[in-house]
């Protein structure tokens, strides 16, 4: 293992790389790629990288980034790219595509705030609007939790019993431009960690087949039930590559839903990437003092570990939810799913905080405020806008 | 009319290795029929393998799960076919496999929304074979005008007739320097089969533009679509040309002067709206005066 101090793209960059380079004994490797503020540092690496076997096309737009990607999937090779906002929205008819046609291609999202108003700093609004594209989804929360979950993602996007494409984010600048130690996996260990991959219907002049022809309704159901239990199996799919990588890596990677102190916890927050970490130390600070508090890192959103979370969540009374991205005309979607995973299933109180959009600090005190704020509701309102007081 | 004699067992299993097979959706007479089964002659043994956008093409391979297409294809989003060719193109490149990766695309998909991702896998010299068949109207919506809609022509959103000129896309590939650019016509079989043939032989990109007649759309008769296009080439509306380069060019087919009424009056696209001929007539003379001027000064050289 190499531990080197470097920065969230640099890392990102690094695991896509090796990933690629894994592949050069079957089909080898292939992606577009196209630059946007704060991911870019990830297609230059990927593009300055010496592949034995792939090769980076550098497009003219993030649709035909995935578009590249699509047809080297389809042609067999291991497929990534990366993007950020505005990139990702000018991309989502093929991140679709690439979705529904079940390639495993991995793309990293570093989280960027989608204009207008033009603003380059971290809200995870960007990512979440692919929710519904048939792609895995990760939130992660550090640089090694970053490199590992693309790993990991890679392998089980590349399982026959999913084949789903994957989006690793991280947030922009917080992450994509802070440096960290990380351990930065050897290729030989990469090598033996990914399996070749082999995407079962790519093109073949055997049994020559139109990919993405037209459909009735009954077959475009199924092919709707397909992608659903594709994602049912990301669960187990999921921790068998986790407990394979422990054994490669000899580190073991955060899974799904990471619970700390929950267990006899009454308040519980809800967050994802870099939020966490502050709000790990503000809730060791309160358990030392002798409240009954914990957290939850949310980090597979896709599929939405609904029974994991419902388990988890027991009996807690009330739970916080952080969200640095908002749905106008609703609120939080990480709230959303948290109430609806909590349907019929329990009276926890579950209160929303919108925080941190457009990259806003999400501080300790703000952190603490919400805590104090959730310990005095007797019940649950409308999301609550943390730093503007409406 | 006569009953098509029943095919062989022998013949039913040939068809099914066809580029194009028999039972697809084409509309009677549609150009598509034709540059399918000529470009499937072309490159013989060669298969290549289909990238389609939305556009008729697609419909074409009917509903799975069947497909018309006796080669592996790939249906692309209605900007991406470029783009999803390029990286087929570029992994059978990275595993020695000598395929050619073939885009199939309306006028909708290239001088419209594709436009971008034409010209940037054009810059970068991706190794295919681009061909728009152009039925100079967005068939698939129901006959819409784009922007190789000619002058005058009357669609479902150009009610009084098109206001604006045709696009020049061969002149937009010319600029990009690729190999090789022509034009092909659906008239002229033995021009059609080298050229496909010349592209074959290149690296790189190479760019084809087939007027392509849409009966639905042209509002013309099935039977007469092969006489369409002759008459497109002879009165000078069509040129049958190529382009080795980007910068040398040759015409294939001389035109001779036949009134281009005579390609009008057979389409009610034109006859509805009483398009003037003489717009049609200016609009030729400005692409000769254009064409002639290339040729006489970057004539294509004897080993083009
Ligand atoms: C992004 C997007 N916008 C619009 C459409 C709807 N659409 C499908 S085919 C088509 C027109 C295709 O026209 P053309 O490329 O000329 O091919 P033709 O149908 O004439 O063969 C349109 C507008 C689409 N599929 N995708
Ligand atoms: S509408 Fe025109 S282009 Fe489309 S299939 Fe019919 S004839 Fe061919």
């Amino acid at each position: 293992m190499a531990r080197a101090l470097v920065t969230g793209n640099h890392a990102a960059g690094y695991a896509l790389s090796v990933a690629g380079e894994a592949n050069r004994q079957a089909r080898g490797c292939a992606a577009g790629a196209y630059p946007i503020t704060p991911q870019t540092e990830i297609i230059e690496y990927l593009r300055s990288f010496a592949f034995t076997k792939g090769y980076i096309v550098p497009v003219e737009s993030e649709h035909s980034a995935m578009g590249v990607c699509i047809g080297a999937s389809l042609a067999g090779a291991r497929a990534m790219t990366a993007s950020s906002a505005n990139g990702l929205a000018y991309m989502n008819e093929n991140v679709f595509a690439a979705g529904y046609y079940r390639l495993p291609i991995i793309m990293i999202a570093v989280n960027r705030t989608l204009g207008p108003p033009w603003n380059i700093w971290v809200d995870q609004g960007d990512s979440l609007s692919l929710r519904d594209a048939a792609w895995m989804q990760f939130y992660t929360e550090s640089h090694q939790d970053l490199v590992d979950t693309i790993l990991v993602a890679f392998r089980v996007a590349e399982d026959h019993r999913v084949l789903l494409p994957a989006l690793v984010a991280l947030d922009g600048f917080v992450v994509s431009h802070t440096q960290m130690v990380v351990d930065l996996p050897e290729q030989q260990l990469v090598d033996r960690y990914l399996p070749p991959c082999h995407v079962p219907h790519q093109v073949s002049y055997e049994h020559p087949v139109t990919v993405g022809g037209l459909t009735w309704p009954r077959e475009t159901e199924h092919h709707r039930i397909e992608v659903q239990r594709a994602m049912e199996q990301v669960p187990q799919v999921l921790s068998e590559a986790t407990e394979e990588f422990v054994k490669v890596f000899g580190r073991r990677p955060h899974t799904a839903l990471s619970c700390e102190y929950t267990e006899d916890a009454e308040v519980v927050l809800i967050a994802c990437n870099t939020m966490v970490r502050t709000l790990r130390n503000v809730v060791k600070e309160r358990r030392a003092k002798g409240e009954k508090i914990g957290l939850i890192k949310e980090k597979l959103f896709r599929p939405f570990p609904r029974a994991e979370l419902r388990a988890a969540l027991k009996n807690v009374k009330k739970v916080g939810v952080l969200d640095r991205n908002h749905s106008p005309g609703s609120g939080g979607i990480f709230w959303q799913e948290v109430t609806t995973s909590l349907q019929g299933h329990s009276d926890v109180l579950v209160q929303d905080y919108l925080v941190g959009l457009g990259g806003g600090d999400v501080t300790p005190a703000i952190i603490n405020d919400i805590i104090d704020d959730l310990y005095r509701r007797k019940q649950a309102a409308e999301p609550v806008w943390k730093e503007v007081v409406a | 009319m006569s009953t098509a004699p029943t095919p062989t067992k022998e013949q039913l299993s040939d068809y099914c290795h066809n580029l194009l097979r028999p039972g697809n959706t084409n509309c009677a007479g549609c150009g598509m029929s034709m540059g399918l089964q000529w470009l499937d002659e072309a490159l013989g043994e060669d298969r290549p393998t289909l990238v389609i956008p939305a556009c008729c093409g697609i419909v074409t391979a009917g509903a799975f799960p069947t497909s018309a297409y006796g080669v592996p294809t790939v249906a692309a989003t209605f900007a991406s076919a470029p783009a999803v060719a390029t990286g087929v193109s570029v992994v059978y490149r990275l595993n020695n496999e000598d395929r050619p990766t073939v885009c199939w695309t309306g006028d909708g998909g290239t001088y419209d929304i594709g436009v971008a991702t034409l010209s940037a896998a054009a810059e970068r010299n991706e190794d295919m074979i681009y061909v728009c068949y152009d039925n100079e109207i967005y068939g698939n919506t129901g006959g819409q005008r784009s922007s190789a809609t000619p002058e005058g022509v009357v669609t479902s959103t150009t009610e009084k007739g098109k206001a604006e000129r045709k696009k020049d896309m061969m002149a937009i590939m010319a600029g990009h320097r690729i190999p090789y650019a022509a034009t092909l016509s659906l008239a002229h079989r033995e021009d059609f089969l080298r050229k496909v043939r010349r592209a074959r032989s290149l690296r790189g990109f190479k760019f084809f533009l087939i007027l392509s007649p849409c009966p639905t759309g042209w509002k013309s008769e099935a039977e007469d679509s092969v006489d369409l296009i002759r008459l497109a080439v002879r009165s000078g509306l069509f040129p049958v040309y190529e382009v080795f380069g980007g910068v040398r060019y040759r015409v294939n087919v001389q035109p001779d002067g036949t009134p281009v009424e005579e390609y009008m009056k057979r389409q009610r696209r034109y006859t509805k709206g009483k398009t003037d001929a003489a717009v049609l007539r200016r609009f030729i003379e400005d692409q000769w005066h254009y064409l002639n001027g290339m040729v006489r000064a970057f004539p294509a050289g004897p080993n083009d």
